[in-house]
């Protein structure tokens, strides 16, 4: 059976900082952690990307790479362009800050403070499922509209993004966070917030793009995250489009070509 | 309650006899038969003699199946055809065999999801309770999760299926297809040492294969290990080296035809675990299920079990009884729906090549 899970050793310098970084999340590629820089003070994320020793490791070593150096630099462009994501602060993409034949690579970002789109809509599902049967019409009208206000601003994230020249390639709902504001406001009987600035997470498989096509397959990967995710949210992903055309000019295109992704995605079932 | 199932989707015909005993007692296989058309090295399986194979074989395979179970034809319940997807003309020489099996014995059809039936197949054999599923063959590719009542496509081949991609790469090197192509890449890989650069694409939890069949092939073109004739060679040399190990030597940096293998394999096999472990991380699944013709291969299942293991979680294989088309599988799809009141009238008893897995509503989970 399942040995008892343990996660990889930390790359150097992190195997002696005080306080010792915490793992928040292991993701499918990299494990997250919380972690200071420089200072006690000051929170930082740091993503490592162990080796995978399922991969034959030529190939791990060239992805590995890779990918956390396309993943800095698109983050570093999408600073400097006032998209909200975080900062780069430090990295590692060799592996050699470990011990001898340490393969991973490590990336220490700024911290972002609250929680993920996907922790948002779950909770926000839940208390509506049970819970729609005792509302009225208008409160129904008012949770959804708060839902569609949410959608219309991840749209207008990814515009900026897409603007910016970059695609994110991996857009879930756990990829969009919001970042807490100074000041909680719920009046929200479902106790979920929906505040706060959008911000775009894990740029792991990202690129530099401006084709119509490839910004097509982001919208369509969200829209089909959200639908097998969130199945009562998905109704609302047309305010994420509408979001998205109001961003910036020439979003017709990108639109136009996302009807032809999802013609192709539903003819996708194979023969044979 | 006993059900038939027959599967003709592509080059297998499959028939299987299901009893799920009326005392709640796990289901059993009476009867498991299947018959491939393998078609000569360097070629595919053509839907026009795939489809005659099967009308040829049909009748033979049903009568043996009754015969292997010992049940005789009152004592079964329906008749679970494929109704989809897959190519069709072998769909339709299946249909039209269990239609009039239906109106011989004057019992139920019930028309089955082809992936669906891989997928509860699976789940019987290794008792996996809700997984995350990978399902790989010649025909499709798909991470699958259950939600509310449907098995649903978290990511999914944008072009070719992974299966075909290894196939026409057999093809490209005149492989044998028999028993399949897959297994024999799988034996020519072993002996494969050099890792050759190949196209890595992975889109969220989607994958490409098209252009990297593309690049290997024009690899095998430019190093001349592509046809016949290198294949023969390839034989040739294999067969003069004696019981010592002998060490090639790789001073021109030349790939062998056991290298491209090796690096098609490494290659893709990263791709699917790849997507699998994003999905697992995305629906909080420590569980994975491999089903369909490339569950069989040992190095993807090998390569899925350190992932699962890195994740403390597990992974499900079956062997190629249940993994690779079979009639069983669609008899046990069929049966859950028919207990749950779900019957195909004649009327409407046909075959498509196009059914996604996502169509299907999953009545008889509740979880």
């Amino acid at each position: 059976m399942a040995d008892e899970y343990k996660p990889p050793a930390l790359p150097s310098p992190f195997t002696n900082t005080t306080p010792a970084p915490t793992l928040l999340v292991q993701g499918a590629e990299a494990h997250l952690y919380k972690t200071v820089s420089l200072d006690p003070s000051i929170p930082a994320a740091l993503k490592v990307r162990p080796s995978k020793p399922y991969r034959h490791p030529i190939l791990d070593r060239r992805l590995t790479r890779q990918r956390i150096i396309q993943e800095a630099r698109c983050l570093v462009k999408l600073v400097r362009e006032g998209v909200s994501v975080p900062a780069v602060l430090a990295m590692d993409w060799e592996g050699q800050g470990g011990e001898s034949a340490w393969g991973g690579a490590w990336l220490m970002m700024e911290w972002i403070e609250g929680p993920v789109v996907r922790v948002v809509l779950e909770q926000w599902e839940a208390w509506m499922k049970k819970n729609a049967a005792s509302l009225d019409q208008s409160q129904i009208q008012k949770e959804e509209d708060r839902l569609r206000g949410l959608m219309k601003r991840i749209g207008h994230t990814l515009g900026g993004l897409h603007k910016a020249g970059v695609v994110h390639g991996d857009l879930t709902t756990s990829n969009l966070m919001l970042r807490s504001p100074a000041q909680e406001t719920t009046d929200s009987p479902t106790g979920v917030s929906m505040e706060g600035e959008v911000v775009l997470i894990d740029f792991g498989l990202a690129g530099q793009s401006t084709q119509d096509e490839d910004r097509a397959v982001d919208l369509y990967v969200l829209e089909r995250a959200i639908g097998s995710t969130h199945p009562r949210s998905e109704p609302f992903f047309e305010e994420v489009l509408n979001g998205y055309r109001a961003s910036h000019k020439g979003t017709g295109s990108t639109l136009k070509k996302l009807e032809d992704v999802r013609l192709r995605g539903r003819k996708r079932s194979m023969i044979g | 309650m006993i059900a038939i199932g027959m599967e003709g989707s592509a080059n297998k015909l499959g028939v299987g006899i299901m009893l799920h005993p009326e005392d709640g007692s796990p289901p059993q296989v009476l009867a498991n038969i299947r018959h491939t058309y393998v078609s000569p090295p360097g070629e595919g399986f053509l839907p026009k003699d795939t489809a005659r194979h099967h009308r040829a074989w049909v009748v033979n395979l049903v009568k043996k199946s009754l015969k292997e179970a010992r049940v005789s034809v009152e004592d079964v319940d329906c008749i679970c055809f494929t109704k989809g997807p897959g190519m069709g003309a072998p769909l339709q020489s299946v249909v039209v065999a269990a239609r009039m099996l239906s109106l011989l014995w004057n019992k139920p059809l019930v028309g089955v999801n082809h992936c669906v039936g891989h997928i509860e197949m699976g789940r019987l054999i290794t008792g996996a309770t809700n997984p995350v599923v990978l399902y790989v063959s010649g025909g499709n590719t798909q991470v699958i999760a259950y939600s509310s009542q449907r098995y649903r496509i978290f990511g999914e081949t944008l072009d070719i299926a992974v299966g075909n991609c290894l196939d026409r790469f057999a093809r490209t090197l005149h492989i044998s297809n028999d028993p399949f192509p897959g297994y024999n890449i799988e034996q020519l890989a072993k002996q494969g040492k050099q890792l050759v650069d190949l196209p890595y694409v992975v889109k969220g939890m989607d994958v490409s294969f098209s252009g990297l069949l593309a690049a290997i092939d024009g690899l095998a073109a430019q190093w001349g290990l592509d046809g016949e004739e290198a294949a023969k060679e390839d034989e040739n040399k294999q067969g003069s080296q004696t019981g010592e190990e002998q060490i090639v030597p790789e001073t021109d940096g030349k790939p062998t035809r056991a290298d491209l293998c090796f690096s098609l394999q490494e290659t893709v096999y990263a791709m699917l675990v790849e997507i699998t472990e994003r999905a697992m991380a995305h629906v909080g699944s420590k569980q994975v299920l491999i089903v369909g013709g490339v569950g069989s291969n040992e190095r993807l299942q090998e390569m899925m079990g350190i992932m699962a293991r890195d994740r403390g979680g597990s992974v499900y294989a079956t062997d190629e009884r249940f993994c690779i088309d079979n009639g069983i599988m669609i008899a046990q799809a069929g049966m859950m729906a028919y207990k749950t009141g779900f019957t195909t009238p004649l009327k409407e008893s046909t075959c498509t090549q196009r059914f996604r897995t996502d169509e299907v509503f999953v009545k008889w989970r509740d979880d």
